[in-house]
């Protein structure tokens, strides 16, 4: 009855890779934490969902009026503000959401890693995916804005949206994972991160155009190459909205750099994740 | 014969004392223990502890191994390398089946989710998939006995419905090897009969079992070989008869009597000798229900005092505490203390105790106003109650209540 299966536990190595047999092994599990995740956030509240809807749009009305109407900041090219603002505001929530999300995320689940093993990983990896359901129903909101303004996305507006995605979940996880492992030592990443996620906001460009950015060069440079989300945001409204043409060398930093900085998260994790289990 | 479905070969765990052992560290807290360790060198030595070192044994198929031992004698070390949550820092094992480790019930059940969602839950938590679980789904729900309530959130529910659900999941899995730590302590007591049944039947199906417990008499029900751990070291490995008997001979020693070092104590008292003596005077360590027990105290005073006080605590092997007795209940008196040395005695003309395992500890000392003098922490003597009694015409199941008492029966025709 024994089968040829053999595992072997030994003192860890000094590099780890992805075992992606083992993560394809335990899907059912991802799938299932995705589903609680979901499941559960919304539970005893008398709005539900709504609020994944309400947050947006609230923020949308206020910054709308302080950035927009009392300190004058434009879109640049002609683009309504408000729709302007959304689509920007769209995959900013997204990327704080899941960087917030997949910080927290080995903290909120220590219980079950001192219990059990599981690759680590999925726990960040859910993060991902329950934060996609937000975006999701927040886009709603995007297409009542563009039939009331009259924008049709355009062809490849609608073909670069998963590279955009991607390049979010990529930078979003990767800072993510790294935060998530030094949180399980530091408790301090829980008191920084909203600091952390605020200041990232204002240099990236949600409120307000790139295009503002013309005149500081070394300062747009250093914006696009480090922060993935400026290519993204910056794309997404050329894409969606189209009142600009897609900016390739933006789309392409933003790959880039969201690569790097998930390569070197899941590096990070996965050579500490073992010690997890005894210092959380 | 076949290779051994777990192979475990020098295993040993390292843990420091000290960084990382503790359960919050801030970076400020890290800085200043740099700084401080930066100034002074030499105390920045960490003392490591080996909670595990050299073990090595193979399981066969089929086999269920009860692991036994005192506290921090390195059993859910053990079980935490097995089922990876942990690596090993020396040696390996070699895994040839699925594990399935179930080091605590209900790992994971979320509260505001029902029943139901928490039995998928929970299960893919275990290693189950999502067919196996909708394929057990009906059996799981049968065996914890909560039909009623599936949908009800589980934060609603008695704690007894919450373990029971928490077992029924965990009660079937169907690894090759499954690995077990003390859950069965929980729930009531017809509950753990059931769940011990089932283990049992787990066992005998030929899958392997790998158990730890404190409860001797599961470990006997349910084990053929037992596996004995003292100080992070395998210090008996044989039939489970073997290894339950060099266990509680083990445990003799300091059952029954302890001797304390007095020579570095300070302060005004302290404990010196403690010591259990049945009716004949002899020092023991086990009392029969309705047996007479004496507990004998012996104290020494540094400075003299005229009055004093003493309480201690019998608490159950679970530690939950049976008696706080307080030498002054004793129609309000304070105790006389003549010489430097004094022996208190405690007499329980019948021992009431259910039988199981006792730990007298706790030990308070005072002054007549009730100020400390000296109090024992953490150390104490244990003795044991027999199941069988001379004394009582019937046999008395462990853990079946706390105290055995006999009222004054009567009948008469109404």
């Amino acid at each position: 009855m024994i089968s040829t299966y053999e595992d072997v536990v030994a003192p860890p190595k000094r590099f780890v890779s992805i075992d992606w047999g083992e993560l394809w092994r335990y899907r059912d599990l991802f799938l299932v934490l995705a589903w609680r995740d979901i499941a559960v956030r919304y539970k005893q509240t008398a709005l539900g969902v709504a609020w994944s809807i309400l947050q947006p749009l609230i923020t949308m009305v206020i910054f709308t009026f302080i950035f927009n109407r009392m300190a004058g900041i434009k879109s640049g090219d002609n683009t309504p503000y408000p729709i302007f603002l959304y689509v920007g505001q769209l995959f900013w929530l997204y990327f704080s959401g899941t960087l917030s999300d997949a910080s927290n995320s080995m903290v909120q689940n220590a219980q079950m890693i001192q219990k059990i093993y599981f690759p680590r990983l999925i726990v960040p990896a859910t993060a991902a995916t329950t934060r996609l359901i937000d975006l999701a129903v927040a886009a709603l909101i995007l297409i009542g804005m563009m039939i009331y303004y009259g924008f049709a996305p355009k062809l490849i507006g609608v073909i670069i949206i998963p590279l955009l995605l991607l390049s979010s979940i990529m930078s979003a996880l990767g800072i993510g994972l790294f935060l998530a492992a030094i949180n399980v030592k530091y408790r301090d990443v829980r008191y920084a991160l909203p600091f952390f996620i605020q200041t990232i906001m204002y240099i990236t460009p949600v409120i307000y155009p790139i295009t503002m950015l013309n005149k500081h060069h070394v300062v747009k440079i250093l914006m696009l190459w480090l922060n993935p989300m400026s290519g993204v945001i910056t794309n997404a409204r050329a894409g969606i909205i189209g009142n600009s043409p897609i900016d390739w060398y933006a789309m392409g930093t933003s790959l880039i750099s969201s690569f790097v900085y998930l390569m070197f998260g899941l590096y990070y994790f996965r050579n500490t994740e073992r010690f997890f289990a005894d210092i959380v | 014969m076949d290779k051994p479905i777990l192979e475990i070969e020098n295993l040993g765990k390292r843990y420091r004392i000290g960084a990382n052992k503790e359960k919050y560290l801030s970076l400020r807290d890290e800085m200043s223990k740099w700084f401080s360790s930066t100034i002074r060198r030499k105390r920045a030595a960490q003392s490591e502890f080996w909670a595990l070192s050299n073990v090595s044994f193979p399981v066969y198929q089929g086999e269920s191994v009860g692991i036994i031992g005192k506290n921090g004698a390195g059993k859910s070390t053990l079980l935490k390398l097995l089922s990876k949550i942990t690596p090993p820092t020396t040696g390996r094992i070699v895994r040839r089946g699925r594990v399935a480790s179930l080091l605590e019930v209900g790992t994971g059940f979320h509260p505001e989710l029902t029943g139901r969602e928490n039995i998928y839950l929970n299960g893919a938590i275990l290693g189950m998939s999502r067919k196996e679980i909708a394929r057990k789904f009906d059996e799981i729900v049968a065996f914890s006995e909560v039909e009623k309530f599936l949908d009800t959130p589980v934060k609603r529910y008695s704690s007894g419905m919450y373990v029971r659900l928490a077992f029924a999941v965990a009660a079937h899995l169907e690894p090759e090897i499954l690995v077990v730590d003390e859950v069965l302590a929980v729930g009531d007591v017809e509950f753990q009969r059931k769940c011990l049944g089932k283990m049992s039947d787990v066992a005998t199906a030929g899958r392997t079992v790998l158990f730890v417990s404190h409860n001797m008499s599961a470990v006997s029900q349910l084990c053929t070989r037992g596996i004995f751990l003292e100080n992070g070291a395998v210090a008996c490995d044989g039939t489970v008869e073997e290894a339950l008997t060099k266990y509680t001979c083990g445990q003799r020693n300091d059952a029954g009597e302890l001797v304390l070092d007095t020579d570095s104590s300070k302060g005004i008292a302290t404990l010196s000798r403690l010591y259990l003596t049945n009716k004949d005077g002899n020092i023991v360590d086990s009392f029969f229900v309705d047996e007479e027990m004496t507990l004998n105290f012996e104290i020494k005073f540094f400075k003299p005092i005229d009055e004093f006080q003493v309480s201690f605590l019998i608490q159950s092997s679970l530690g939950t505490g049976i008696y706080h007795c307080i030498s002054r209940d004793q129609s309000g008196c304070c105790m006389l203390a003549n010489s430097n040395n004094v022996r208190v005695s405690a007499i329980f003309l019948r021992n009431k105790l259910y039988p199981g395992r006792y730990t007298v500890n706790g030990i308070w000392i005072a002054d007549k106003r009730g100020e400390m003098l000296y109090y024992s922490e953490g150390q104490g003597v244990s003795f044991d109650v027999p199941d069988t009694s001379p004394y009582v015409y019937r046999r008395l199941w462990n853990d079946r209540a706390i105290v055995h008492e006999v009222p004054i029966w009567d009948s008469s025709s109404i």
